[in-house]
């Protein structure tokens, strides 16, 4: 066993790649709409009577960088509690980051305060997971619809009702839906209206955080096609969270997936999906059912043990090395990197799927050129 | 043994009567399990899987509800049993498990306590034993350090835990049938996989028949030997897994065969979609249920079709009036692919 010279270096001693790195390694056609830079969400755990002492902190988004392509989706994987909506929370700035960056068109978003950040979410809305959660169950459609329009202060009244007329048409329902209310729709249904209401004010990014994992199947389709569509017409950017593998897979140019608050892999989705790099990746797709018998009998299953640690104490070097079938030493001493692999695909392993040890080792800087 | 089946559902009708009219939750549902074997049924939100199901066990019984038909376990007709005689099956010979298993569990109890309870209920043996086996089931679920865990609440396992805790009340008086709703549902998928794995095992080790109900196609795909599709209340197809998944000859399966997303394709241009609404269950559309939203229905859909054999595979039965022939036509089946149908327009 090798023995480091100087102790192992802690998360925040390893620099991570920024969002400037990623973007050069694979440039977007459109260039970059949003870069997250380093950005970090740490949620104080406190504990006391007369003096609220911080005893603890839930890490649930650690130093993440990324971008996101003018016109392009990417998509957000990862189990519950790997920090997946807690990022895209703090993208739209509903949560205050900690630290870090997130620049929507070269404009800084964090540090805003609630009235220079109002202009800038007419631009980047979101569709929520429970259709039947984010509609007030008293405000008729119309209201729902119309409302961001209204206090954004656009058009008249007429016009903000015809607007609303031609959403409800857009999203698949019909104009005379405009004065019923939420409960009197199917689940699909009132997504579409969710839909409406983000597509009101013409934003450029749309942060979708499991806009489909509460419908059926047949209606999941329905949804997906129709931000497909509308993706198409508006020339929208998506950022489309969701642990269904194969829906992620359907919907985005890119994948991040991420474990216990970091980003383990970002890329090309077919690159992501047919070669994997990192273990965890391997393992979440290999956990995931083919609806096609011949092919699921065909896979080598690989089951990953036990459950996924807490994120407010979360494994030393890499996080996944608890779990991983291919962890060594180095991987409880030392937090990989996440480097590329060549045309954008970028992984944080030292032992990647499908490449020597050695070359984790020369991308991160590790081992002596030549 | 005999021939006769561990399960057979005849003609199953459960009909709620509500203020606004009467729902026809199961409408004629018939179908048979042999003893350890699988059967997967699946269906969208409303179908009655879960009714036709519960109704197995009396769990559906309330005032307001009709029901009728046979359901024959193990030569019984359990639909004419009284509650005490339901009450000494469940939770020995046909055990149920649920999506939440947090909701499943009494809070205040703790885990060892409440299987000890299930134990209890069913056998004449002491607390002391019964919680020697409370811990031996706990440590086959694969739960880690099962005595000291028996100590702890539902709160403090995670929900794969918690699943697994659930999964060893059930097998606590080695039932012959085990009801698996939705099981997986709330869990990750390294979770689910886990628990899938865990339920196969025990169905061989403890020669369990297992009914699994999801709407996930990849754990029907993955875990059942025979499947049965339902729709607004109706079995629409059933048969062996590979004439469902290789042969379907309902419009309604392959609208779910082709609505699916998988991992292990890339990104197709465009999803095939079932267009329009589930049925309403208190005025469901004449005839086949699905053939407002059918897009190769014809007059003759009018009139309900026959659940029975149409291909030349025994055991593979549909609901559909249209020719076999023409169903292959239909449906685009490129090789090793799924058999799919281009979206409707």
């Amino acid at each position: 066993m090798s023995r480091l010279e100087s102790p192992p270096p802690r998360a925040t001693d390893v620099a991570a790649p920024s969002a400037a790195e990623i973007e050069a390694s694979a440039p977007g056609e459109g260039g970059a709409l949003l870069e997250v830079d380093h950005l970090v969400k740490h949620f104080p755990i406190k504990s006391g009577i007369l003096i609220d002492r911080e005893v603890g902190r839930v890490r649930a988004v650690d130093d993440v960088s990324f971008t996101v392509t003018r016109g392009e989706t990417l998509g957000l994987v990862g189990e519950s509690g790997c920090g997946k909506s807690t990022l895209s929370r703090s993208i739209l700035q509903l949560i205050k980051p900690t630290s870090g960056s997130v620049r929507f068109d070269g404009r800084e978003l964090v540090g805003l305060s609630a009235r220079q950040m109002r202009p800038l979410r007419r631009e980047i809305q979101m569709i929520f997971q429970d259709p039947y959660a984010s509609l007030n169950p008293r405000r008729r459609v119309a209201q729902i619809i119309g409302d961001p329009l209204a206090l954004h202060g656009v058009g008249s009244g007429t016009e903000r009702q015809r607007k609303v007329q031609q959403l409800l048409e857009r999203v698949g329902l019909s104009p005379e839906h405009y004065n019923r209310y939420p409960h009197e729709f199917s689940g699909g249904q009132r997504q579409r209206i969710g839909i409406a209401r983000a597509l009101a004010l013409e934003p450029r990014l749309i942060v979708a955080d499991e806009p489909v994992s509460a419908l059926d199947v047949s209606i999941q389709a329905q949804i997906i096609n129709l931000l497909d569509d509308l993706q198409n017409d508006f020339g929208l950017t998506y950022i489309f969270v969701a642990h269904d593998l194969g829906v992620v897979r359907h919907v985005s140019d890119r994948i991040a997936v991420m474990y216990l608050g970091k980003i383990v892999e970002i890329g090309p989705a077919d690159a992501v999906y047919a070669n994997p790099i990192h273990p965890y990746t391997s393992s979440l797709l290999s956990a995931v059912p083919i609806p096609d018998p011949r092919q699921n009998r065909a896979r080598e299953p690989l089951v990953l043990e036990g459950d996924v640690p807490s994120p407010a104490d979360p494994p030393q070097a890499c996080r996944f090395h608890t779990r991983c079938p291919r962890a060594t030493d180095i991987c409880s001493e030392l937090e990989p990197r996440l480097v590329d692999y060549g045309g954008g695909h970028w992984a944080a392993c030292h032992h990647p799927i499908g490449h020597q040890d050695g070359e984790a080792k020369r991308l991160m800087g590790l081992a002596p050129p030549g | 043994m005999s021939a006769e089946p561990l399960l057979r559902v005849e003609d199953l009708q459960v009909h709620f009567h509500t203020d606004d009219g009467v729902v026809k939750a199961v409408d004629g549902v018939s179908f048979a399990l042999e003893r350890g074997r699988t059967l997967g049924v699946v269906g969208e939100s409303g179908s009655g899987k879960s009714v036709a199901n519960m109704t197995i066990l009396g769990l559906t019984r309330s005032a307001n509800a009709e029901i009728s038909g046979r359901i024959v376990f193990d030569g019984r007709d359990l639909a004419t049993l009284d509650a005490e005689g339901l009450q000494s099956i469940r939770g020995n010979e046909i055990s149920m498990i649920f999506q939440d298993p947090l909701s499943s569990m009494h809070p205040f109890y703790k885990v060892g306590r409440q299987i000890v309870e299930a134990i209890e209920a069913h056998q004449g043996i002491s607390r002391q034993e019964a919680g020697r086996k409370a811990v031996e089931l706990l440590g086959v679920v694969g739960i880690p350090d099962p005595e000291r865990r028996a100590g702890e609440y539902p709160h403090e396992f995670s929900g794969g835990m918690r699943q697994r805790a659930m999964i060893a009340m059930a097998l606590a008086n080695d039932p012959k049938l085990l009801i698996a709703d939705e099981p997986t549902t709330a869990l990750d998928v390294t979770t689910q996989a886990q628990i899938l794995r865990l339920i196969e095992r025990l169905q061989e080790e403890f020669e369990m028949a297992v009914i699994m109900i999801t709407h996930d196609l990849g754990v029907i795909a993955d875990v059942t030997d025979e499947v049965m599709v339902m729709y607004g209340g109706r079995v629409v197809e059933a048969g062996r897994r590979d004439d469902i998944f290789y042969n379907p000859q309902h419009p309604y399966t392959w609208g779910l065969l082709g609505s699916l997303t998988r991992v292990d394709r890339p990104r197709s241009a465009r999803l095939a979609q079932i267009s329009g609404q589930p049925p309403s269950l208190i005025s469901p559309p004449q005839g086949c249920h699905f053939h407002p939203r059918c897009p190769h229905s014809f007059d003759r859909c009018t009139q309900v079709p026959a659940l029975e054999q149409r291909t030349l595979t025994p055991g593979h039965v549909d609901r559909c009036w249209l020719e076999p022939e023409r169903k292959q036509t239909l449906r685009v089946v490129s090789s090793g692919e799924i058999g799919l149908e281009e979206p409707a327009a």
